[in-house]
């Protein structure tokens, strides 16, 4: 069986296991009242946790894309290599940080509130995205750049034509991971006074209840599924498909 | 044209200098494919690179058509010049079509003429244009993108080539078929070519000239007739190899050993005027044609001397013939599968034009060594 049956058959397994565990949790949460609780109880809370959520993950994830992308590609050009490695370096320290530890980092410096939890979830979803747009144009063989400037490419024409385009599919898995991590650190901003709806998680841990709580689980595994799968698209269509190992 | 003057190029390296090439001097003629040959590191892509001056000299200049080029903006002089790389180097993120009109695309050419240059190059390389043009270079067989990089270096019609190894990562086989379709291709186009190899056979093939490169400096340059036959020291005797010789056989042809002042009889002739033709010009054997000048047989002065009748009655029949554009290892080859020391040639339309002989081929061989030993 060749890699590309066998990703095939892990993913049916994956969706249908997915599809089974959201039948047996919709069962559960129907005998436990849960759906009345969520539906109901607590839908108010839900659409504005969730709004206020969304702002985060847009704000700090959008800066993160916008700063990170070109911070990599300047990195990467021939004149910054004397300081890059160095750079490089620093990076990979930062990215093994719990996301934890840059929010507690963020409150020390800037207090509590919506601009600190947006600038910790802006550096964790940064170094990831730094990273790869780096490494992924470092990773254009030398040859392809000579066989560029041999026919007469400027170095603009160059990293748009030739760089950018052989570099996006790693450019965009840095920005799936950095999206991910920061999805999944922004029910943190509540702990700093970000807001969001990891109120409704740690609130009804703390209160044990469990209607609460998934009341904000179940919206932040949705996003984070939705978002992934949406980026995965653009990344399917933005990417040529010579460059792309899946298509 | 391309003429380079003392072009030197020094390395600085942690380790030191390293010269990698030393006061090159020599001119490519327009129209001329001229083969850069060496050992691995002699500077043959060092040299090259400093024509599109993707490496600058440390000294000296380079001409084409007799400007500076210096004096261009590096950029506007590299797309007038078709470049294929020793990697072959096709970008991956785009499809074979967009790979070759990169180029048109750089000069602002109009999509549909370029995209239309596109197919035609296709087709001139021997790739279905409805097949290939729409696919990724990573869809290809080595073969085929070596093709598709050298259409990418045609598709401005630049007047000069640089092509380093453009067809070193293909089997033997396929290899010979590439640089058959180039050579016809060459025929047509004429273009100025700098070709980098470092197989002796490749370089007589396709060569009109071939630079020999040691340790940076040139050391000969010449045609591959005369590299073959008159190596201009050991160095150069062992690179193109002991088998020179033969190698020799193929850049000649059988026009170069002709023997065409063979007389021939008709097989209505008596036989006896084969027989004093042959004593008159003190030869073995006589070629007998049709009234339309072609050969269908043959006599041999032992055979028929003491005989009488018609010269069809007794006339053998001609086992090969061989055309007069053939190279002389054919020749040579279908006299050695015959076991014949003598073959009568056809001109192109199949008639005859007369012999060659193993001892007229030795001849030539000799007198164009000699020629030189004696200058
Ligand atoms: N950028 C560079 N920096 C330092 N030394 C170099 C550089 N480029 C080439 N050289 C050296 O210059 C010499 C000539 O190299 P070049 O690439 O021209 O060889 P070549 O004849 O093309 O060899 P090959 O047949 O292996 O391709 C070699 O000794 C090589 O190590
Ligand atoms: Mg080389």
């Amino acid at each position: 069986m060749n890699a590309a049956a066998y990703q095939g058959v892990l993913r049916r397994v994956a969706i249908f296991t997915g599809l089974f565990s959201i039948f047996l949790l919709g069962v559960v949460t129907e005998r436990m009242n849960l759906v009345v609780d969520i539906t109901q109880n607590y839908w108010d809370d839900i659409t504005y946790l969730m709004v206020e959520y969304i702002y985060l993950v847009l704000i700090s994830g959008g800066l993160a894309i916008l700063v990170g992308v070109p911070l990599g590609i300047l990195l990467s050009r021939p004149f910054m290599l004397r300081y890059s490695e160095g750079v490089m370096q620093v990076f990979n320290i930062g990215t093994t940080l719990p996301s934890l530890a840059i929010l507690a980092l963020s409150m020390s410096f800037l207090g509590i509130g919506k601009t600190p939890a947006i600038f910790a979830l802006w550096v964790a979803t940064l170094l990831p995205i730094v990273r790869n747009s780096y490494t992924g144009l470092r990773a254009v063989p030398s040859f392809l750049l000579e066989a560029a400037r041999g026919m007469g490419m400027t170095p603009g024409q160059l990293l748009l034509r030739v760089e950018i385009p052989n570099g996006l599919y790693v450019i965009f898995a840095g920005i799936r991971t950095g999206i991910a991590i920061n999805i999944g650190t922004a029910p943190l901003a509540f702990l700093i006074g970000g807001g969001g709806l990891g109120e409704l998680i740690f609130t009804g841990i703390s209160l044990n209840e469990l209607g609460m709580m998934l009341s904000g689980a179940i919206p932040v595994a949705f996003l984070a599924v939705l978002t992934d799968f949406l980026l995965g698209q653009i990344q399917r269509f933005t990417v040529s498909k010579g460059v792309n190992p899946d298509a | 044209m391309i003429t380079l003057e003392n072009l030197t190029k020094v390395f600085e390296t942690a380790k030191g200098s390293i010269v990698a090439t030393d006061r090159i001097s020599m001119t490519v003629q327009s129209g001329e494919t001229c083969i850069l040959l060496g050992p691995s590191g002699c500077g043959k892509t060092t040299t090259m690179k400093m024509v599109n001056r993707l490496i600058e000299p440390t000294s000296g200049k380079i001409f084409i058509d007799d400007k500076d080029t210096s004096d261009y903006d590096a950029v506007a002089l590299r797309r007038t010049i078709g470049y294929v790389i020793q990697q072959i180097g096709l970008f991956p993120n785009m499809t074979v079509e967009e790979n070759i009109c990169a180029v048109p695309d750089l000069l602002g050419w109009e999509k549909d003429k370029s995209r239309k240059r596109a197919g035609e190059l296709l087709e001139m390389l021997a790739l279905e244009p409805a097949v290939f043009l729409k696919r990724f270079p990573k869809e290809l067989s080595g073969g085929q993108q070596q093709r598709i990089g050298v259409a990418r270096a045609l598709a401005a019609d630049p007047p000069v080539l640089l092509m380093d190894e453009p067809f070193g990562a293909i089997d033997p086989i396929n290899r010979e078929v590439i640089q058959d379709e180039f050579l016809k291709m060459q025929r047509a186009i004429h273009k100025t070519i700098m070709f980098v190899s470092h197989d002796i056979d490749e370089a007589v093939k396709m060569g009109d000239k071939i630079a020999i490169f040691r340790e940076g400096k040139l050391v000969q340059y010449d045609t591959p007739d005369r590299i073959l036959s008159h190596p201009a020291d050991g160095f150069i005797a062992d690179f193109v190899g002991s088998d020179r010789t033969l190698k020799r056989l193929r850049l000649l042809t059988v026009v170069d050993a002709l023997e065409s002042d063979r007389p021939s009889v008709q097989p209505s002739d008596d036989i006896q005027t084969a027989v004093r033709l042959m004593r008159e010009r003190g030869h073995q054997n006589i070629v007998v044609v049709s009234q339309a000048n072609k050969p269908v047989g043959s006599l041999h002065l032992n055979d028929i001397a003491e005989l009488s009748g018609q010269v069809g009655d007794h006339q053998a029949p001609l086992p090969v013939l061989i055309r007069m554009e053939e190279d002389l290892r054919s020749a040579v080859s279908s006299m050695f599968r015959h076991d014949r020391s003598w073959l009568v040639v056809v001109d192109s339309e199949g008639k005859f034009a007369g012999n060659i002989t193993q001892r007229g081929i030795t001849h030539h061989l000799g007198t164009t060594y000699k020629e030189v030993s004696s200058t």
